[in-house]
């Protein structure tokens, strides 16, 4: 099952930023994401799986189908980069990833043998905990970013224009 | 915990993944598919976190709560990008990076 979901995360992140066409890249990516809370399910975290699908998977894919759907011609194909640019950036990318792979190979994880399953219950109060392990300020943090942006979205798509 | 699979073949899954994004955010003209590229990026950040959270870690949250909030802040980029490039589409009628430096003015 693993071996599936990494393959097709694989694919179809290479086919995301491959395609020509941006709807077809957008489907793509809902693939990946969809795989990835696969992963998810598969290690036992539940809630991690659950908001990757209700955020990731339904909200931003949405987002960007809206997107898309405002300023593209649905078939239209979008140019393809040129091949210097896509041999720069291949050869970028796989050293990049050369280099992590081989020093992630070489180092020594001390895994964990404990299998211990989480609650929903205590990530909530581990969210609201001021205490020891408590997240209450980076919750309030990203409960005020996501205000700001809801309202900067809004002005900057409804800004008036002169012509 | 599955047999056999430890935490270096998810960290191998998440590095292809980060750079393939970084690969379409270097060649990608379009704003949309440049936001793509870098969803691809955010997304193989949140997996690495809550792998160290579930292989390394089992006895924390901090992994997987860290992974909320990266998911709660891609959420909160993705609609101030979307705002700004139905913007952009509408005053230029393309949405090409190449042209997106009439922004500043």
């Amino acid at each position: 099952m693993f071996y599936i979901l990494a393959t097709v995360i694989v694919v179809f992140s290479f086919l995301a930023v491959t395609s020509r066409k941006v709807m077809r890249a957008t489907v793509y990516l809902l693939f990946v994401l969809l795989a990835t809370a696969g992963l998810y399910f598969i290690i036992d975290y539940n809630f991690m799986a659950g908001i990757q699908l209700i955020v990731y998977a339904g909200g931003i894919v949405a987002l960007i189908v809206f997107a898309v759907m405002l300023t593209e011609k649905i078939g239209d194909k979008i140019e393809s980069p040129s091949n210097m640019q896509m041999i720069l950036a291949g050869l970028i990318s796989i050293a990049g990833a050369g280099v992590t792979i081989s020093v992630l190979l070489g180092h020594d994880f001390k895994q964990s043998t404990q299998n211990i399953g989480q609650n929903v219950a205590t990530i909530g109060e581990n969210l609201l905990n001021y205490g020891k392990d408590g997240y209450v300020l980076p919750f309030e943090v990203v409960s005020i970013l996501l205000l700001a942006s809801m309202i900067a979205a809004i002005v900057v798509a409804k800004r008036k224009f002169e012509n | 915990m599955i047999q056999g699979i430890g935490v270096t073949d998810f960290f191998i899954i998440s590095t292809l993944m980060f750079f393939i994004g970084v690969y379409g955010f270097i060649t990608r003209k379009n704003l949309i598919t440049i936001l793509i590229a870098i969803e691809l990026i955010l997304n193989a950040v949140a997996i690495n976190f809550v792998i160290i959270n579930k292989y390394l870690y089992p006895e924390g949250l901090h992994g997987q709560i860290f992974s909320i909030f990266i998911i709660a802040v891609a959420a909160a980029e993705v609609a101030i990008a979307i705002a700004i490039v139905i913007d952009f589409y509408r005053t230029n009628k393309s949405v090409n990076v190449d042209e997106s430096e009439m922004m500043k003015y």
